[in-house]
């Protein structure tokens, strides 16, 4: 099959964005459309006083000025979470909703206060300069380590110390007997930055009040168009499902950030009910900056106990997570929900792990490519290489000592999760023999040489994939054998369109030129659950082969009527139907064409040839790989340079080996974006200080590394086609991997570890508090 | 952005006569730094004077010691240039590494002087190539010409038509880029003129631009590397930000003025 | 409001704006023209990149009236009907894009890198190239690799004449023989990939 599973083909969708006919939200302007334009508090935390709209209704081309006080008059809801917690004292833990527009207190800089509804963006900015609102500055919480720290002011002042949860996994005698039976002990105190999405779209939004029908409808830049369809119309709306629609067309990436919901998409849609008009929005990229749910923003104190033959033992953590000041879909799902990758790819007597979440005056919290695996993954590989370091062995090597054998799948980790396959020590292999591990020495001592400190870094990574394991699909076989294919997921640039036309090219044997793959639109399909978690091609692997099964059984019984057998006897073979012991065939076209003329089918057949269905996985998989990156420090500047990047991945089965390679190159560059130079910081007042491309690293194509990708597929036999899916891994491992190998590139100066971004002036001081590079030819000259 | 009218006029001089009719109003040169600004809503006027069409700003041409660049002559234009490449190569360097094509191939030199912005990189070869400034008002030596942070000695309604670089024996331009703007976050340009060295420093000081006097001193002295042991950026000068606190822009422009001088060195024309 | 008049994509264009339109204001919202595309406030992602009167510039920090009498060409503008520019057909060839919004900029900057520097150039002076525009999905990798296979099929095209597609008829010999030397590029690392995905399990 030249179309199907497992082949390099291009995509279908390459074409149109190519030539700029990609339809973005922001590309679709429908007639008398309006803009909106948010007003943000522009401070941290602080009570609204007065709200003068009078002279901002003046000004030109204003159509209409809403504020949390009409939100509160419609009746309007917030957003909830998805993951609830328990609170430090047992019960329910406080669990404020993401409000669409803040009544009384704002809670972080940037959040909605006001919506201005005019003309064009400019009026609507002009006016919004001539709203008066009175705000009393309150004390707040700018970072995590201040939500904790004595007398801190309060959040929510029902909340006490701003702690909002505080739970633990794993078993704590066991762990705690392992260390004290332990030979080595290693500890580390370990920060996972604060960091913005930053998709290259911005988060966008167009709401329509369809007046007649009484309905809502959203266009909008979304991962998962019906979680979105629901929650407006259970939480902020209160209608009936069928009384909002939410389609997304193309989105410009969303890598978890555009899968929970924003204020912005219910107020768009607000706004076009009050004002009778559409309402298009589109974030300023500075707006995105203060307004896109951030991510990570974790602080851990881990230890990892060995064993006299530097077997590990067992790992202890406690862990800090950032929620901002409201939850979101999210936000304790990046804190708790996988934290189970805390055992990694090793054999551990136990693990144990305590999280506290806590409120802060800053941007809510939402996942990123990873949600939870790279945060919990990059303190594992952190203190293996530190065990390593202490021990005096190569970490490549203590690290095959403690994987996975081979021959223990399904492996129980013991902690939270059982792995489903995988060949961890052939990863690890061919990752080592790719990057020359072992001739790694050389290259830093012809480095040093050129006055450049070079560095290793390995991570062996796991992460657990398909979390969400329901989806629904539809397919349509035509009168003429064409195929119309539709799915809950939704594609931002993972290559679904494609990959799901070659699954149904796989099990219907129909060319791709006959295949169309519908839009992402709760009209098209009242339900799915959209793209999150690497989920897309594992789900729809299923989804379209049972679904393709069942068409194909049914199918079967209106062939058996043109080729006058039984429906027993026939059998499907590469797009051809054919009767059993006869030499009486039929294509899928004819049988298509037969099964949509009911007079002709007898009683008992079914005519028409189309099926919908939801289905369940059996379970999650488990992507795995070996990643193993190369820096060189410039001492005199501290900039750091990726040099070279190998990572030999798992993802099962591929059914496109060229996305899937692509898919890694992009999580790779996600993972060490944070390592170099990415991070949100706000000053003491809450204020944001990197809210631009000015001050914001974005990786460019200088500051990384190409990045050669090798597979050692394993398949997972948690679904009947190996597939454990591909979207998140590369960050996963990217992250650890590129943090160690710039720890390794310091540890000859006597720097045990170094925490992320290694921006040029962070290395540089950490390089010159070690002594600079005085102490370390002091010390290569030492006999 | 603020609503502003939109003008042009063909030469200089109408451009000068039409901003002084206008009164509330900008020139626009390459729009670079000013349309950024006024898109954020950090600047505003209700004119804009579009200098386009003013050729006569154009151009680049070599006159014994002096290499002259008119204002509107645009980055790529001066990096592509085999007459600046021949004649001060650090200076096609500098222009071939301001922002990125897109930038360089709108951005000008006239606009970039015209602004001082305290990153951008043309102001440090004015001062190290003891450029003379000329305006609508006359000439005016760099050294008297750059007063700080966005300001400079034009005095309104003046405009910058281009800049005289003298044709040094031997020069560099070193840049170390902010990791997310990719301004200079500390720019150094040496040059040497005989045994006379000059040094501006870009991106670093709190106060813009600047020359470096101690380090000029030195490598006047003896134009080497070993010149600048125990001469030190004064830290207190610098700016700070979250990228780079003081401390480390010290340390950039001690390093950056390193490199320019054995760069220099190597590529000396005696 | 004055009246502007210039070429956008060949065909002439007369519009009244006012003086602060910028050129892709009067691209997305007047013309339609939503290929070309906005990432940023402050004039560094580059997904606005646009060709005025040769020279790539970035639509978001240009006014509109600055570019009277000018030709402007977009994405749009680049191919012929069904046939792909040659670098359009490398990032298609080379998996240079995933949520696509990136690379109606990166298209029209590679283009003109191409016609800067010729067809052979290393990847770090493509990588420095592309200092202007922000990719958030690819890494780079790929891209890099479009832009190289992109320079060699311009060269073999003479210049930046569009190609047509692969399984599409009437392909002529020279299309055909650049075809080939972008397949001939198709990503390595996914050659390996493949290799190892062969490799008995």
């Amino acid at each position: 099959m030249k179309f199907g599973i497992g082949q390099s083909v291009h995509r279908t969708e390459d074409a149109r964005l190519l030539r700029g006919e990609g339809r973005y939200t922001d590309d679709i302007v429908p007639p008398r459309s309006t803009r909106m334009y948010v007003v943000r508090s522009p401070h941290a935390h602080a009570r609204i006083g007065a709200i003068d709209t009078a002279a901002a209704l003046a000004s030109p081309g204003v159509v209409g000025i809403l504020t949390g006080a009409d939100a509160a008059e419609d009746a309007l809801g917030g957003f909830p979470t998805m993951v609830r917690g328990t609170a430090p004292g047992g019960g329910e833990s406080l669990e404020p909703p993401l409000p669409v527009l803040a009544l009384g207190t704002a809670r972080y800089a940037g959040e909605p206060v006001a919506i201005v509804i005019a003309e064009t963006v400019d009026e609507a900015k002009t006016a919004a300069e001539l709203l008066t609102i009175e705000y009393e500055p309150l004390p707040g919480v700018p970072s995590l380590a201040d939500a904790f720290a004595a007398n801190a002011p309060l959040v929510w002042p029902e909340c006490p110390g701003n702690l909002h949860t505080r739970d633990s996994f794993g078993d704590k005698a066991a762990v705690d007997a392992a260390f004290d039976g332990a030979a080595t002990v290693v500890d580390l105190d370990i920060v996972v930055s604060r960091v913005a999405v930053s998709s290259m779209e911005p988060r966008t939004a167009l709401g329509i009040w369809d007046e007649n029908e009484g309905r809502y409808e959203l266009t909008a830049g979304v991962q998962s168009p019906h979680m979105i369809r629901g929650l407006l119309a259970n939480c902020i709306f209160k209608v009936p499902l069928n009384r909002i629609r939410v389609a997304a067309h193309d989105v410009g990436g969303g890598f978890g950030m555009k899968g929970v919901p924003h204020p912005e998409l219910a107020l768009v849609l607000w706004a076009a009910r009050r004002f009778g008009r559409p309402v298009r929005w589109v974030a300023e990229r500075s707006e995105s900056f203060l307004s896109d749910c951030h991510s990570r923003d974790h602080l851990a104190h881990c230890e990892l106990a060995l064993d006299e033959n530097a077997k590990f033992l067992a790992l202890r953590y406690r862990g800090k997570a950032n929620l901002g000041p409201y939850m979101t879909l999210a936000n304790m799902h990046c804190a708790f929900g996988n934290i189970g990758h805390l055992s990694g790819v090793y054999t551990f007597v136990a693990v144990h792990a305590e999280v506290e979440t806590y409120f802060t005056n800053t941007v809510p919290i939402g996942p990123y490519r990873g949600a939870g695996r790279p945060e919990a993954t990059v303190v594992v590989e952190r203190l293996v290489d530190k065990a390593a370091m202490k021990l005096g062995m190569d970490p490549a090597d203590l690290r095959e000592r403690n994987l996975i054998p081979a021959d223990q799948f399904p492996f129980n980790t013991g902690f939270v999760f059982t792995y489903d396959s995988g060949d961890y020590p052939e990863g690890l292999r061919i990752a080592r023999e790719a990057s020359d591990w072992d001739g790694f020495e050389q290259r830093r001592i012809a480095s040093l040489r050129r006055g450049k400190l070079r560095g290793i870094g390995m991570a062996q990574v796991v992460e657990i994939a398909v979390g969400l394991m329901d989806e629904m699909g539809s397919i349509t076989i035509e009168a003429d054998g064409s195929v119309t294919i539709g799915t809950g997921f939704h594609n931002h640039g993972q290559g679904q369109e494609t990959t799901m036309r070659q699954l149904a090219s796989e099990f219907l044997s129909v060319p791709p030129e006959k295949i169309r793959y519908l839009p992402s639109d709760t009209d098209e399909q009242p339900s799915g659950f959209g793209s999150a978690g690497s989920r897309a091609a594992v789900v729809g692997g299923v989804l379209i082969q049972t679904i393709a099964e069942k068409l194909i059984a049914k199918a079967k019984r209106v062939a058996a009527v043109l080729l006058e057998a039984d429906a027993e006897e026939i059998e499907f073979h590469d797009g051809t139907f054919s009767a059993r012991r006869t030499n009486r065939s039929a294509t899928l076209a004819e049988v298509a064409q037969l099964a949509h003329q009911p007079m002709r089918l007898p009683e008992g057949v079914e005519a028409g040839l189309s099926h919908k269905q939801m289905i369940r996985v059996d379970g999650p998989t488990f992507p795995n790989a070996c990643h193993v990156c190369e820096v060189e420090i410039d001492p005199e500047t501290g900039k750091t340079e990726f040099v070279s990047y190998v990572v030999c991945e798992d993802v099962g089965k591929a059914i496109n080996p060229m996305i899937v390679a692509g898919q890694m190159h992009g999580g790779v560059a996600q993972g060490l974006g944070q390592v170099l130079g990415e991070f949100i910081a706000y000053d003491e007042d809450g204020q944001l200080q990197t809210g631009s491309f000015m001050d914001y690293q974005m990786p460019r194509a200088l500051d990384l590394p190409n990045i050669r990708t090798i597979a050692n597929n394993v398949p997972s036999p948690n679904n009947p086609l190996g597939i454990k899916g591909a979207g998140e891994s590369g960050t996963v491992g990217a992250l650890p991997a590129g943090l160690n190998a710039v720890c390794n590139a310091l540890q000859p100066l006597g720097i045990e570890h170094f925490d992320m971004p290694a921006t040029p002036m962070r290395v540089w001081k950490a390089i010159r508090d070690a002594g600079g590079m005085a102490r370390l030819r002091a010390a290569v000259d030492a006999p | 952005m603020h609503a502003f009218d939109y003008h042009r006029a063909s030469d200089v001089t109408s451009s000068l006569a039409l901003q002084r009719q206008l009164g509330d109003s900008r020139f626009l040169a390459g729009g670079q730094s000013l349309l950024p600004m006024m898109k954020l809503r950090f600047a505003q006027t209700a004119n804009i004077v579009d200098l386009r069409d003013c050729d006569e700003l154009c151009g680049i041409a070599v006159e014994y010691e002096t290499l002259r660049i008119g204002a509107m002559t645009r980055h790529a234009d001066v990096a592509a240039s085999k007459d600046v490449r021949e004649a001060i190569p650090a200076l096609a360097d500098l222009a071939g590494w301001i922002g990125d094509p897109m930038v360089r191939s709108r951005g000008t030199m006239g606009g970039s002087i015209a602004n001082a912005d305290p990153s951008a990189c043309y102001p440090s070869a004015c001062l190290a190539l003891a450029a003379t400034i000329n305006t609508t008002g006359g000439d005016i030596d760099a050294d008297d010409f750059f007063l700080g942070v966005f300001e400079t000695s034009l005095g309104e309604g003046e405009l910058v038509t281009g800049a005289e670089f003298a044709i040094p024996d031997a020069a560099s331009y070193q840049k170390f880029r902010h990791p997310a703007s990719r301004f200079a976050l500390a720019g150094v340009f040496v040059a040497r003129f005989g045994e006379i060295v000059r040094v501006g420093v870009t991106g670093a000081a709190r106060s813009g631009v600047y020359r470096w006097l101690e380090a000029e001193e030195a490598l006047s002295r003896q134009f080497s590397v070993e010149a600048l042991e125990g001469i030190h950026t004064p830290i207190t000068e610098m700016n700070s930000d979250v990228q780079a606190d003081a401390e480390y822009r010290a340390h950039l422009v001690d390093t950056m003025t390193r490199r320019a001088v054995l760069d220099a060195m190597t590529r000396s024309r005696d | 409001m004055p009246t502007l008049k210039l070429t956008v994509n060949g065909r002439p264009v007369s519009r009244e704006v006012p003086g602060q339109l910028l050129l892709v204001q009067l691209l997305r919202e007047e013309l339609s023209l939503t290929g070309t595309h906005v990432g940023c406030d402050t004039t560094q992602c580059g997904a606005c990149t646009v060709h005025l009167n040769g020279r790539p510039i970035k639509s978001c920090t240009t006014l509109a009236m600055s570019c009277e009498g000018g030709e402007v060409t977009t994405i749009e503008g680049i191919a012929d009907g069904a046939n792909l520019h040659p670098m359009q057909e490398a990032f298609r060839a080379n998996h240079g894009l995933q949520c696509g919004y990136c690379t109606p900029g990166f298209v029209m900057a590679s283009i003109k890198i191409v016609e800067r520097l010729g067809p052979d150039f290393t990847d770090e002076e493509i990588r420095e190239e592309l200092e202007g525009n922000i990719c958030r999905c690819t890494g780079y990798h790929n891209i890099v690799k479009s832009v190289r296979a992109g320079a060699r099929a311009m060269a073999a095209h003479g210049g930046s004449a569009p190609v047509r597609r692969e399984g599409e008829e009437r392909v002529v010999d020279s299309t055909r023989s650049m075809l080939e030397q972008i397949s001939e590029l198709d990503p390595e690392s996914n050659e390996a990939h493949d290799a190892a995905s062969g490799k008995a399990k």
